[in-house]
């Protein structure tokens, strides 16, 4: 490096360092003072486990967003090995279908499911032709669980879609002369490989999913997620410590599983090389 | 493969009914928003009535979001693309660092940011009043869609190249950065633009917490929207969201597979 240079990447780097630093970690250490700063002290932290209501809110949370990943995991790889191994006809158009609602947000996600599955949506009016019952979703953790598939398959398949390309198609060839049926070629070859992809698609999911605010808000559901929760603490109960110490509980949350995540697929990727 | 195998079709179907999963609640929100009466179908007749009167109620939330927009893409092309930058030249510990941080606001959800910003800043009257405390959680959001793209054609080796050449060729840093670097990041940088700026339109959670009754984004009357008014004004509501936001998403999947085809052609010696 040139004399002199060091000094110029300093100041180039500098205006987003004060921005980040003014903004984001400045506030961020504040929310954390701040949830501390309630009549629990620092005991506001294990709210989500000494009190009920958060405890009950926490489990439903965790549960949702690891059932839509696991669907949305399994749908994407499905969908995603098909889309990269096969050429036809309309093929482009379909990927383009399934990958642009990537950047709808929550809000829209969740009036899309009320006319899908609300009370004037198009599964009460078929289901009620037909089995003479109006069967209404949306506004139960169904509806929450049909929400969240939807905003995450987009960016699933995207992933699934990538690292699929980069298989070799020769060792399935090899592990089907050699006599495996399809299932075991899938459980040995195709899984093993697309592991990477399926870890880091499968974090960013669940983290988004703990993290869905707009679905929930639109669908005013029974059922209060862990986002619901804080925004109540906040705004209805207002308190703010208790709603700070929620939400830096759950970024925790939704970062450590994104951390844990790159390191397992980083070290996948490196013992697969 | 001259005759497509069971296992073909069965796929085919699959994927078709995950796009139909994803695709007919959009077509059922189009069609409700030009319809006289919802309840009664596409038969009650065709009409524009209900976006006009959205265009009526909420025009000025169509354009505060596209203000802020605009004004986001301006403040992370300023501070992001010479921050891609840095983090391209700078591959230590330092470096991994500042790329961690600046992913976490993807990491760490919107409402978690908001309440940070509202704890901090929201005694600020001049400054919690004002639609810039909006821009600032749009920043922060959309500043990792920024470098992320912008770093990574910077950090090709074929970047270096050119400028240790431009520098063997006695030009300044000042020049290298405004006539090397920055013309060639451009396929980054557009990349980055088209994604912030869809990003800031669409952006509920952070804004929900931020904004205040006398300045809503567009979808911030999007919520309101569902929560008070006929399905049909909120059906023609998201119909104009989608007719700007469509668009955008589109160009941006275009401008991918386009780069995408530029990268895996072999480079011209």
């Amino acid at each position: 490096m040139m004399r002199g240079e060091r000094s110029r990447l300093i100041l180039l780097a500098m205006p987003a360092g004060i921005v980040l630093l003014t903004f984001f970690l400045a506030p961020l250490a504040q929310l954390v003072a701040v949830g501390a700063s309630g009549e629990n002290g620092v005991a506001a932290y294990a709210s989500v486990i000494t009190n009920s209501r958060h405890l009950a809110s926490m489990v439903a949370t965790v549960v949702l967003a690891g059932l839509v990943t696991l669907s949305a995991l399994a749908i994407a790889s499905v969908a995603g090995l098909f889309l990269v191994r096969h050429r036809f006809p309309g093929r482009n158009l379909l990927v383009s279908t399934l990958t642009l609602p990537m950047a709808f947000p929550g809000v829209v996600i969740g009036f899309l499911v009320i006319l899908l599955a609300g009370r004037q949506g198009l599964l009460a009016a078929v289901s009620s032709a037909s089995i003479g019952e109006q069967i209404v979703l949306a506004y139960s953790i169904g509806g929450l669980y049909l929400g969240y598939l939807y905003f995450s398959i987009p960016r699933v398949i995207l992933t699934v879609m990538a690292q699929a390309e980069t298989l070799d198609p020769a060792r399935e060839e090899a592990a089907r002369s050699l006599g495996a049926p399809t299932w075991r070629v899938v459980i040995d070859v195709v899984l093993p490989a697309l592991r990477p992809g399926l870890i880091s698609a499968g974090s960013i999911c669940f983290a988004t999913a703990m993290g869905a605010f707009g679905t929930a808000f639109t669908l005013a559901t029974d059922i209060d997620v862990l986002p619901m929760t804080i925004y109540t603490e906040f705004t209805l109960n207002a308190n703010i410590a208790s709603a700070a110490s929620l939400s830096v509980v759950l970024g925790a949350v939704t970062w450590g599983a994104l951390l844990i995540a790159r390191r397992l697929s980083d070290t996948a990727v490196a013992t697969g090389a | 493969m001259a005759r497509r195998r069971l296992g073909f079709w069965a796929q085919l179907v699959f994927t078709l009914a995950v796009a139909a999963f994803l695709l007919v609640p959009v077509g059922l929100s189009i069609v409700a928003g030009v319809t006289r009466t919802y309840l009664i179908g596409i038969e009650s007749g065709l009409t524009l009535k209900w976006v006009w009167q959205v265009l009526d109620m909420y025009s000025d939330t169509i354009w505060l979001s596209l203000g802020i927009a605009g004004a986001c893409l301006v403040v992370t092309l300023a501070i992001g693309v010479p921050l891609a930058y840095v983090l391209a030249r700078t591959r230590g510990w330092m470096g991994r660092i500042v790329e961690e941080l600046i992913v976490l606001p993807i990491a760490i959800p919107g409402l978690a940011i908001a309440l940070a910003l509202i704890v901090t800043y929201g005694g600020v009257g001049s400054f919690r009043q004002n639609w810039s405390f909006i821009l600032t959680g749009h920043v922060l959001f959309t500043l990792p869609f920024m470098v992320r793209p912008v770093l990574a054609v910077m950090a090709s080796g074929q970047l270096r190249e050119l400028e240790d050449s431009a520098a063997s060729l006695g030009a300044s840093f000042r020049q290298r950065f405004l006539n090397v670097v920055l013309p060639n990041a451009r396929s980054g940088i557009l990349a980055g633009s088209l994604m912030v700026i869809t990003l800031s339109i669409g952006e509920f959670n952070l804004t929900w917490m931020l904004h205040t009754p006398a300045m809503k984004t567009l979808p911030i009357g999007l919520a309101d929207s569902y929560a008070s008014m006929r399905l049909e004004v909120a059906s023609a509501y998201t119909l104009i969201f989608f007719m700007l936001i469509v668009p955008l998403l589109a160009a941006i999947q275009i401008w991918a597979d386009l780069t995408r085809v530029a990268r895996t052609r072999p480079a011209p010696r």
